[in-house]
C-alpha cells in the first residue's frame, strides 16, 4: 500500500513542477514525472509476490502468475508518452525560435 | 462482416497513405481526403439505420470474447456521434482546400486531419477503457499538432498552454484507469460496469469518478478549466478550428463524461442527486462567465471561441438534469452547436482568407461584398441564439422542459435569460463585421469550395431544424434511451454473445 502512496506522491510532485516552474523545459519533465508515475504505477498493479512470469506452460500451472495485462498496457503507455514528449519539445524548440527565452512569464503575448 | 471498424480504420489508414500521394501532386491529396471523409459521412448514415434494428452492434476485435479482448460497442449515442463527426469533417476538409492554399507542407494538414477523425471516431464506439485513452491520445497529439499549424509565435503560445492543460487532463485519466483496473481487474466498459452494480457505488468510485469528471472536464474546456480554450481554438486554421470546437471537445469531454457516468457507473438523478446538481453548477458557471468575457473580445475567432465555452455549458445542464428531455436536448444540442458553431468558424476562416485580419474593428462593410458568408453568419448566429425553427432552437426547448419536468423552474427561466449573452455577443460580429458600412466593402467573394462547404452546413441545418420530429424519433431520442438506459448498457454488450469460457 504504502508502495502506491509513493507512486501518488511522484505524480504530485510532477504536477507540482509544471504548475511552479517557469521553464519550459522544466514543465516538460514535470510532464515526464507524472508518466513515469502512472507507469510505475500499473507495473505494481499487475505485481504478485513470488509469482512466475506470464508464459504458461504444462509444467507450471499450479504456479502463481504475474498479471500480464499492465505490463501490455505500460508499453502502450510509454509509447503515447514518448509522442507527447516528443511533440512538446519540438514546440517548446519552435517557441524559443520565436520568443528567444524559455520563460514562460515572457512568453505571453495572448491575452483577453 | 461488420462495418463497425471501418469508422476508424479508413481514417486511420488514409492518414498513412496521403504522405505518399503527398509527393504525387497537392491536389489530389485533398481529392482523397474529400472523398474519403464523404465516405465516412455515407457509412454513418447508414450505421444509424443499423442501429434502428439492433440497439447495441458489438464488434470483438481479434473474435476475442468481451472481458479478455477488446470489444467494440456501438449504440445509437454512438452513431449520432459518428454522424455529426463526420458531417463536420466533411464540410471542413471541403472548406480547406483554399484556405490552406498559403501553408507549406499541406500533406501533412490532410494527414494529421485525417488522424484527429480516427481519434474521434475511435472514442465515439469503443467499448474499452484503455482504448478510449489511446484514441484520444491519438486525437489530442493531432489536435495540438494542428493548432500549432501555422508556427507564428502566438499560434506555437497557444499550442503549448493547451498541450499543458490537455496532458494534465489525459494523464489524470490514465490515473484513473490504472486504480480502477486495480480494484476491477478489468478494462472492458461493460465488466467495469457490473462490477459497480455488484459492490455499490463506494467512496473508492466516487474518487475514479471525480478524477475521471476532472479528466474530462479540462478536455470539454468547462469553466474553471476553459483557460486554454479561447487561445488554441482560435489559433488553428479555420476548418481545424471549426472541427475542434464543432466536435472535438464534445468528443472527448461531454460523450466520455455522459457515457461513464450514465452508463458505466449507472448514475441517475435519483440516486446522486448531489453530482447532477454538481454538473449543472458547472454548466451555468460556464455560460455565465464564458458569455460575459466573450462580450469584451474584439476579435473574431477568439469571441467564439469563449461562446463555445457558454455554449457547452449547456450541453452540460441537459446532462446534469438527467430526465428524457433533458438528456435528449443535450444530445439534441452537440448536434445543434456542431452545426452551428462549425459554421461560424467557417464563416471566420473566408473573412480571415480574403481581410487577413480578425480584428472586429476593423472588418466593417463585408456584408455586401461577401453576401454568402453574412446570411451563412446569420443562419448561424439565429440557430445558436435559438430562434425557431432552426436546430438551436428545439434543442434550448427540450433543454428548459427538461428542467421544468424535474422540478427546476429556476434552472429554466435562468438558462432562457442567459441566452441573453449569446444573442449580444453574437450580434456584436453581426453589427461591426457585416451590418455597418466601411472600407472592406470592395473585397471579393469568399472562393468557390468555401462558399459550397458553408451552403452545406446551412441546407443541413435547416433540414434537421424542420424535420426535427423525424430527427427525435430516429436518430436523438435512441440516443438519450441509450444513455438513460443505465446498467443494461453492460447487459447488453454481453447479452450478444453466449458466454463460453
Amino acid at each position: 500500500m504504502t508502495i502506491f502512496v509513493f507512486c501518488i506522491a511522484l505524480f504530485l510532485i510532477g504536477l507540482y513542477a509544471i504548475v511552479t516552474k517557469r521553464n519550459l523545459i522544466k514543465i516538460v519533465i514535470g510532464f515526464a514525472l507524472i508518466e513515469y508515475s502512472v507507469n510505475l504505477l500499473f507495473a505494481l498493479i499487475g505485481f504478485r509476490r513470488g509469482a512466475l512470469a506470464p508464459i504458461i506452460t504444462k509444467v507450471h500451472t499450479t504456479h502463481n502468475f504475474v498479471d500480464p495485462i499492465p505490463q501490455a498496457l505500460v508499453l502502450t503507455a510509454i509509447v503515447i508518452a514518448l509522442g507527447t514528449t516528443a511533440v512538446m519539445l519540438a514546440i517548446a524548440l519552435r517557441i524559443y525560435e520565436r520568443y528567444k527565452t524559455f520563460d514562460i512569464s515572457k512568453i505571453k503575448r495572448l491575452k483577453g | 462482416m461488420s462495418i463497425i471498424p471501418l469508422y476508424f480504420t479508413i481514417p486511420l489508414i488514409t492518414a498513412f497513405i496521403i504522405p505518399l500521394l503527398g509527393k504525387i501532386s497537392k491536389s489530389l491529396v485533398w481529392i482523397v481526403t474529400t472523398i474519403v471523409s464523404f465516405a465516412l459521412f455515407i457509412l454513418a448514415l447508414y450505421g444509424v439505420t443499423l442501429t434502428q434494428e439492433t440497439s447495441m452492434i458489438v464488434y470483438k476485435m481479434g473474435n476475442w470474447p468481451p472481458p479478455l479482448g477488446i470489444v467494440m460497442a456501438f449504440d445509437s449515442f454512438s452513431a449520432l456521434m459518428v454522424l455529426v463527426i463526420s458531417i463536420i469533417v466533411f464540410t471542413g476538409c471541403f472548406f480547406s482546400l483554399r484556405y490552406i492554399a498559403h501553408y507549406t507542407g499541406q500533406w501533412k494538414f490532410y494527414t494529421l486531419y485525417m488522424l484527429i477523425t480516427a481519434g474521434m471516431m475511435g472514442i465515439a464506439i469503443t467499448g474499452d477503457l484503455f482504448n478510449m485513452f489511446v484514441f484520444l491520445e491519438i486525437a489530442a497529439i493531432s489536435s495540438y499538432c494542428l493548432v500549432a499549424f501555422g508556427v507564428d509565435a502566438e499560434e506555437l503560445e497557444a499550442s503549448f498552454k493547451y498541450m499543458v492543460m490537455g496532458e494534465i487532463g489525459g494523464l489524470t485519466f490514465l490515473l484513473a484507469i490504472a486504480l480502477l483496473y486495480a480494484r476491477t481487474s478489468t478494462l472492458n466498459l461493460a465488466d467495469i460496469s457490473n462490477t459497480i452494480q455488484g459492490n455499490g457505488m463506494n467512496s473508492f468510485f466516487w474518487m475514479i469518478l471525480g478524477m475521471l469528471l476532472f479528466a474530462f472536464s479540462i478536455k470539454a474546456a468547462l469553466v474553471p478549466f476553459h483557460t486554454w480554450l479561447p487561445d488554441a481554438h482560435p489559433a488553428a486554421p479555420a476548418p481545424v478550428s471549426s472541427l475542434l470546437s464543432g466536435i472535438f471537445i464534445k468528443v472527448l469531454g461531454i460523450y466520455t463524461t455522459a457515457r461513464i457516468v450514465y452508463n458505466i457507473f449507472g448514475l441517475t438523478r435519483a440516486n446522486a442527486p448531489t453530482f447532477f446538481n454538481l454538473l449543472i453548477g458547472l454548466g451555468l458557471l460556464s455560460i455565465a462567465w464564458a458569455g460575459l468575457t466573450a462580450l469584451k473580445q474584439k476579435d473574431y475567432k477568439r469571441l467564439l471561441g469563449y461562446s463555445t465555452v457558454s455554449q457547452i455549458g449547456y450541453i452540460m445542464i441537459g446532462f446534469g438534469i438527467g430526465n428524457y428531455y433533458g438528456v435528449a436536448g443535450a444530445v439534441f444540442y452537440i448536434l445543434a452547436h456542431a452545426l452551428g458553431k462549425g459554421l461560424l468558424f467557417l464563416t471566420s476562416g473566408a473573412v480571415v482568407h480574403r481581410a487577413g485580419t480578425r480584428e472586429l474593428d476593423k472588418l466593417a462593410g463585408l456584408g455586401e461584398s461577401m453576401s454568402t458568408t453574412a446570411w451563412s453568419f446569420r443562419f448561424g448566429a439565429l440557430s445558436l441564439i435559438g430562434l425557431p425553427p432552426l436546430v438551436g432552437f428545439f434543442a434550448k426547448l427540450f433543454i428548459v422542459l427538461g428542467a421544468i419536468k424535474a422540478g427546476l423552474l429556476w434552472l429554466a427561466i435562468i438558462a432562457i435569460g442567459l441566452s441573453v449573452l449569446t444573442l449580444a455577443y453574437l450580434l456584436k460580429i453581426e453589427n461591426n463585421v457585416f451590418m455597418k458600412k466601411g472600407k472592406m466593402a470592395g473585397l471579393k467573394k469568399a472562393p468557390f469550395t468555401m462558399r459550397i462547404a458553408m451552403v452545406f452546413l446551412v441546407i443541413v441545418m435547416l433540414l434537421t431544424g424542420l424535420g426535427f420530429q423525424t430527427l427525435m424519433n430516429f436518430i436523438v431520442g435512441p440516443a438519450a434511451h441509450a444513455l438513460l438506459r443505465g446498467f443494461e448498457y453492460a447487459q447488453l454488450v454481453f447479452g450478444s454473445f453466449a458466454l463460453n469460457f
